[in-house]
């Protein structure tokens, strides 16, 4: 939240609290208009959304996943979660970010990379994506695309990367994630 | 199963299934079915309004005013957008209401046809929570779910928007008017270790307060009879917010007034002062808490509020409860009769208070030539005290006077629109509650600019022979909005004169009304005597000190210790009362 620009008209207190990156995973009725529910919240009380990934997780009970990753404040996250938990759509709210709980969670993102370029700038594309373990998915005389799987992090360093050598365009799913060890998110 | 039956018979189904018996509402194309399933029954009861925020508001009367849920029904496109304001009126002060309106029929859904809207997308932003029933197999359990959601946990408005082939379809009805819901679960037991740390900080308290609000009114007449025994317990001082009146007696003795804003100078000092501050069914809004790095500074806070998101929301509190309010106070009550607890003197405390009463806060120069709006208020007071007297408001000074000098001895009695601050929410409201208490005496105290924004629904009060009453605080002034004017921006009173306002009486009497106009304090309580024995509505106009302001107040930006007091205040410090961090301030 831009802490110049209070919520309240009244907010004009400074939090001094830095912002923490929090992966949320959200379990609610697959139902139409459920995902305008939770997204209509974060903007209208002016919450974050870095990351957003939809999907039908459980059919049979019509079941969805939202996994959302935000930042704010702890108390921004924890008021994030109270607002969501609120939706009567929602089921479960959880808190994926990596160290969290006993075990933690697992995330993982997907990023098709596109790489326009000859010569030597091609030849080191390449060798950058070898190194990453990115699969190559479509080539042509001038073009790559590449496919890399991983934490948003490295996906970011390898974009990074691929600036300099032709990177024309990137597309990403947003994370996925679940908590580690046997229990269920 | 019995016999299968239409979409339209099911919803007034569902409404008697509910214990609903008075609808409020406006026929349009898209709910036809739906209407001519209420010609051929007669259990519940409709009541016809002129405009569908009307229709709104006096949904939220009849809920506030019975603790039931209120129900109305709009046709599609612009009956849904009209309903608008209502609903949100009603999601900002927590008013169980259950919208139904008709849309266009499912195969013409996203076609832009007449009348159409996206009902539930304008909708999501403003009700708990709402439904587009696409199915005849859903309606029964959504009508039913409806109903759920909008008392249960911390009550709110709800939609159904139910196309016109729905209405139309035919199929099993089952009444779920038992049911709950799969997935919304609101709190309905209480960490009894919490409470006990509660009154474990109670005992130790010097300095405590108990800020209650209308968590304690929606909790049910139980919950405020609670809160009396709970401070006659303790003797603890207690104030209320604007939503809360009534929840203790204004004439109580441990009453300070109502906190805030344009809350009592008592009130707001204890607040600032205490050591201890109990705030239940409250959620410390801005107009409570003034400036917020300088509120209450040195005090414990407990915060008792049914919503976990309202917690921490504005303000950092000690201990935290999620809970029913009347759930709490019985919980506290049983611990503090096991423990036969020794709690401190409140006598310092309770001196401190005498003095800051002292100060007369409320006080104002009387004047034999014109009306003082506050002795307008206190005379209508004194005069209908001992009646089953239901008070509603519009939104402006009239409202702030009202809260600041009626005194609301039971719950239930006292309406007025605080989240959202609406104007033209008042008498709406007051012909819902007089639709739900036929024999009570209903009045709305009203401005001379609010009244005129929903004064089409005074031909719905002369239809029923509703006895609704408009009191009219007349200083031709949006009265509010210029006093912040010459708070703020140099006493240039921009658009804010009712210029060319109607003739009040003539306007009642061509509605078919009665119209009462006073203009000297000496005739006063015979208008006032005259206006309670008129059968019907009456529009009583009584024209007020043009020029009189609202006081005492925290000026925006302000802390409570930092108030505008009424009698002595200068032009001076008017003009020079907020600064610049103030002003951006609403």
């Amino acid at each position: 939240m831009n802490k110049k620009n209070p919520a309240s008209t009244y907010d004009i207190i400074s939090i001094n609290e830095d912002d923490e990156r929090h992966t949320l995973s959200i379990i609610v009725d697959d139902e139409p208009g459920v995902l305008a529910r939770v997204i209509g919240l974060f903007a209208a009380r002016g919450f974050n959304i870095d990351s957003l990934t939809v999907s039908e997780t459980e059919s049979k009970q019509q079941l969805s996943r939202i996994t959302l990753v935000t930042s704010g404040s702890p108390s921004v996250i924890e008021k994030i979660k109270v607002q969501v938990d609120r939706l009567v759509s929602v089921h479960k709210v959880s808190d994926l970010t990596a160290d969290y709980g006993q075990y933690g969670a697992l995330e993982r993102e997907l990023a098709l990379i596109k790489v326009k370029g000859t010569g030597n700038k091609r030849l080191e594309a390449l060798r950058l994506a070898e190194a990453f373990d990115a699969q190559t998915v479509d080539a042509s005389l001038d073009s790559f695309i590449f496919q890399i799987t991983g934490r948003t992090r490295e996906i970011d360093r390898f974009i990074n990367l691929m600036a300099s050598v032709g990177l024309t365009e990137v597309s990403r799913t947003g994370v996925a994630a679940l908590k580690r060890g046997a229990d269920n998110t | 199963m019995g016999k299968k039956i239409t979409g339209a018979e099911m919803v007034i189904q569902t409404l008697h299934d509910q214990g609903v018996d008075s609808v409020f509402g406006y026929p349009g194309g898209a709910v036809l079915p739906i209407y001519d399933a209420i010609f051929q029954q007669e259990d519940v009861k409709h009541i016809l309004v002129r405009h569908e925020q009307g229709a709104s508001h006096a949904a939220e009367g009849y809920a506030r005013s019975t603790g039931k849920v209120g129900v109305l029904i709009v046709t599609s496109g612009p009956g849904a957008t009209n309903a608008v304001t209502g609903l949100t009126d009603a999601l900002l002060d927590s008013i169980p209401i259950v919208c139904i309106s008709g849309q266009v029929p499912t195969h013409l859904i996203g076609t832009d046809a007449f009348q159409e809207a996206d009902t539930v997308g304008i909708t999501r932003a403003c009700t708990k929570h709402n439904w587009l029933v696409k199915d005849i197999k859903d309606l029964p359990r959504i009508m039913h779910e409806a109903f759920y959601i909008a008392r249960s946990g911390r009550p709110g408005p709800v939609l159904v928007d139910i196309p016109k082939d729905i209405q139309f379809a035919e199929g099993d009805y089952e009444d779920l008017s038992k049911t709950t819901h799969k997935t919304y679960t609101p709190p309905n037991t209480i960490d009894n270790k919490a409470v006990a740390r509660v009154v474990d900080l109670m005992e130790r308290a010097k300095r405590p307060i108990i800020y209650s609000g209308g968590g304690i009114i929606n909790s049910g007449p139980k919950a405020s009879k609670l809160l009396q025994k709970f401070v006659h317990k303790t003797n603890m001082p207690i104030t209320s917010t604007l939503m809360g009146l009534g929840a203790y007696p204004g004439s109580g003795d441990n009453w300070l007034g109502m906190l805030g804003m344009h809350g009592t100078y008592e009130a707001n000092m204890a607040m600032h002062d205490c050591d201890l501050m109990l705030c239940i069914g409250a959620r410390f809004d801005d107009r409570i808490t003034g400036k917020i790095d300088e509120f209450s500074p040195n005090s414990k806070k407990v915060h008792i509020d049914i919503d976990a998101t309202s917690i921490n929301k504005n303000v950092e509190v000690d201990i935290s409860i999620i809970a029913d309010c009347g759930k709490f106070l019985n919980e506290a009550l049983k611990i503090m009769d096991k423990r036969s607890n020794k709690f401190q003197s409140f006598n310092e405390w309770w001196k401190q208070i005498e003095l800051w009463k002292k100060v007369n806060c409320l006080s104002y120069k009387p004047n034999s030539d014109v009306i003082m709006p506050q002795y307008a208020i206190q005379r209508l007071y004194e005069l209908t005290k001992n009646k089953d007297t239901y008070i509603t408001t519009e939104v402006g000074q009239h409202q702030m006077w009202a809260a600041q000098f009626y005194k609301f001895d039971k719950p239930n009695r006292w309406l007025t629109s605080g989240g959202l601050g609406t104007m033209g929410y008042g008498f709406p409201a007051a012909n819902g509650v007089q639709v739900a208490k036929p024999d009570a005496l209903v009045i709305d105290i009203a401005g001379d600019a609010s009244i005129l924004m929903n004064i089409q629904e005074l031909s719905t009060a002369v239809q029923y022979q509703l006895n609704t009453k408009i009191f009219i605080l007349n200083n031709s002034y949006m009265g509010m909005v210029r006093q912040w004017q010459q708070l703020l921006h140099g006493n240039r009173i921009s658009e804010s004169y009712s210029d060319s306002l109607p003739d009040f009486v003539k306007l009642a009497e061509a509605y078919g009304a009665t119209g009462i106009r006073v203009k000297k304090p000496a005739d006063l309580d015979d208008a006032i005597a005259r206006m309670i024995d008129t059968p019907g509505p009456v529009i009583f106009d009584c024209v007020v000190a043009n020029l009189e302001n609202c006081f005492p107040m925290i000026p925006s930006g302000k802390a409570h210790n930092d108030m505008l007091l009424g009698e002595n205040v200068s032009d001076e410090e008017v003009a020079n009362a907020i600064d610049d961090d103030g002003k951006i301030m609403v």
